[in-house]
């Protein structure tokens, strides 16, 4: 998922990296899909069982890897800008931050605070303090409403339960 | 049932106090959701199923009519002060709105969007609500092959026949279809592609991926190459309120693009794309003042505003006759009926004719909020535009996540969405389709219990498929569709080779 935007913008015709990638990823989904329809046993007496769909999937699967793979091998792919990784993995940290914060028992204050300051920040922001108490303060409220009004249960942590 | 009838059991259900309110909330949550940059109708509807869960269903499809509207409207205003479309059917608004607005016309601009999606959005529900029955006759006819049949016709026609590469946009249905396969097959209860991860065996919500793909996807992706654009907030200058002029060029672009949108958007034909370019290179013809076209002509806003809702409204009549969405929007609309275990079909208008037509009745009733709502309260909307891009999107990941830790709040769903939002990032700078992958995972399921059943039932036979009139004409049409981009590529390359 790095973006290797050297490969990409103005010269066509040359071999695309990342459409290579992508066709084998596709044919990689389809070994899969027949790996796991050859453990399902076939215990339909007509028409089909539960393994004949995957199959079929995964055969127009590797039909598209092949036609993927043709469009990388001409450069057909359409030209890319480039891309600034750095913000692209902050997010992705924010969300693997909320995600742990959820399954150590953090809180939805907390885990969501966290995305909002990571996010805020991938777009530029350096007030990470003022965030920090922005994000406190609009998912508190958030919690309320949805806890209070709609009745909706949000996992609750250390914070929550003070309220 | 006589559509008129139907239509005013489903107004008496519509104007209890408690549904107008409800529609009310909808549609103001629709467009305040709605105008935020990025978020197309589709993501609108996913972002706020979680608001809809503890509603009964006849309320909860009230909001919906209302948010679906609402996020329609709230598109064109982006698309108009922003020049960003947050969908592709919104490109022709964007195209002469913004260079109004740029020009200091945008309350005229924004004044016949919302009155041209009013005329259309009505024209088109009226034929919804004779089409519907007249469909429905017709749809409890189909055996399960002719469904499956018709569902290949939506797949091809979602992904291969409209994109620009008939490759890409397979390989996104396919990989919809993938996900479709996750969890306990429903005829024989066997575990597919679960891994032994049991949050896995209910299969992957529509929601999560919705969400995952277009919200969090879109957010990295505008992350990723925030460098190359600065976005631009056209303010609203000078009046709100069109001319004379302006209405005289308006009125008749507006019944145009109706006429454009509602049936492509009621052929399971997928998107708003077609209609709204047709109607904007129609316009673009028969206007009296082309030298005004690319510098902001109100024709050219007017006509394919109406085409988009035209043909919003006309996505409903196979979503609620058939239970086959042909849009991204549709398909969470779905995800939405069957949040209740409701599946829409022409049985759902023989058992619950007060939710189909309740539904059909709140859209009139949305549709006139919107009209009333949206030119005072532009104000509100512009300011919520003003939102600077590091709390609108930081804001938006909080509401997204939000959603799944509200529904199932696992380790395995987040990680799900932080996967599917990585795919959608992905997808975006691969330039491939995204509606296709929500289509095949939401009707993936459906075609292969049609097929197995109509299999069943012919014990094994496969020429069941060609025996049915109707199954057989769907099936070729679908395999035309699905050949003719190809064809037509390798007429064009031997036409360039001959020059």
């Amino acid at each position: 998922m790095t973006p290797d935007g050297a490969s990409g913008g103005g010269q066509r015709r040359r071999v695309d990296r990342a459409g290579l990638v992508i066709a084998a990823a596709l044919a990689a989904l389809a070994a899969v899909l027949v790996w796991d329809a050859s453990k399902l046993p076939s215990t339909t007496m007509y028409g089909m069982g539960p393994e004949a769909m995957p199959v079929v999937i995964a055969v127009g699967l590797v039909m598209l890897a092949i036609g993927n793979l043709i469009d990388a091998l001409r450069g057909n792919l359409p030209p890319r800008e480039s891309a600034d990784p750095r913000p692209v993995w902050l997010i992705i940290a924010g969300l693997a931050l909320l995600i742990a914060i959820i399954g150590f028992g953090g809180g939805f204050i907390l885990a969501t605070s966290a995305l909002f300051v990571t996010t805020s920040a991938a777009f530029g922001r350096r007030a990470i303090l003022a965030d920090t108490a922005i994000a406190l303060v609009m998912t508190t409220l958030i919690y309320l409403a949805f806890d209070k009004l709609l009745t909706l249960s949000l996992p609750a942590g250390p914070l929550e339960r003070l309220l | 049932m006589d559509t008129f009838a139907a239509l005013a059991h489903g107004m008496a259900v519509a104007v209890q106090p408690m549904n107008l309110l409800y529609a009310l909330i909808g549609v103001f949550l629709g467009t305040a959701v709605g105008v935020l940059p990025g978020i197309g109708p589709a993501l609108t509807v996913a972002l706020l199923l979680p608001v809809t869960y503890k509603l009964d269903p006849g309320g909860s499809l009230i909001m919906f009519a209302g948010i679906y509207y609402g996020g329609m409207y709230g598109g064109s205003t982006t698309a108009i002060l922003i020049n960003t479309p947050g969908e592709s059917a919104s490109m022709a608004t964007a195209l002469e709105g913004n260079k109004m607005a740029k020009a200091g016309r945008g309350g005229p601009a924004l004044a016949t969007s919302a009155i041209g999606s009013f005329v259309a959005g009505t024209i088109a529900t009226i034929g919804l609500a004779f089409l519907a029955p007249w469909l429905v006759d017709v749809a409890v006819r189909f055996g399960p092959e002719d469904y499956f049949a018709l569902m290949c016709v939506a797949f091809v026609t979602v992904s291969a026949t409209f994109g620009d590469s008939p490759v890409r946009g397979l390989t996104s249905l396919f990989i919809g279809l993938t996900l479709g396969l996750v969890g306990i097959d429903k005829l024989t209860g066997q575990a597919r592609l679960a891994f032994g991860i049991p949050e896995l065996l209910d299969g992957v919500e529509v929601t999560t991926l919705a969400v995952g793909l277009f919200a969090v996807g879109e957010a990295l992706y505008v992350a990723s190459r925030r460098h190359h654009t600065e976005e631009k907030l056209e303010p609203v200058r000078g009046s709100l309120w069109m001319t004379r002029e302006d209405w005289r060029r308006s009125w008749k672009p507006w019944l145009r693009g109706t006429l454009f949108g509602f049936p492509i958007g009621a052929l399971p034909a997928g998107g708003a794309e077609i209609p709204t370019f047709l109607s904007y290179s129609t316009e673009r013809r028969l206007t009296k003042h082309p030298e005004e076209f690319g510098k902001g002509a109100i024709e050219g806003v007017a006509g394919p505003e109406a085409a988009n809702n035209a043909s919003a409204a006309g996505t409903l009549v196979p979503l609620l006759t058939l239970g086959l969405p042909t849009s991204a929007t549709a398909a969470m609309m779905l995800a939405g009926f069957q949040q209740y275990g409701l599946n829409p079909g022409p049985l759902l208008f023989a058992e619950r004719p007060d939710l189909v037509w309740g539904l059909i009745a709140s859209l009139f009733i949305a549709n006139g909020m919107l009209l009333v709502l949206n030119l005072p309260l532009v104000g509100l909307w512009v300011r919520l535009l003003a939102i600077p891009q590091p709390w609108l999107y930081a804001g938006i990941l909080v509401f997204a996540t939000m959603g799944t830790i509200a529904a199932k709040p696992s380790v395995v769903e987040l990680s799900m969405l932080a996967a599917f939002g990585v795919m959608g990032f992905a997808m975006r700078r691969f330039d491939f389709p995204i509606a296709p992958v929500v289509i095949g995972l939401i009707l993936g399921p459906i075609a292969e219990s049609q097929l197995r059943r109509a299999l069943a039932i012919s014990l094994g036979d496969p020429l069941v498929l060609l025996q049915s009139p109707m199954s057989a004409t769907l099936l070729a049409i679908a395999l035309i569709a699905l050949l003719a981009p190809f064809v037509l590529k390798g007429l064009g390359r031997f036409r360039a080779n001959e020059d």
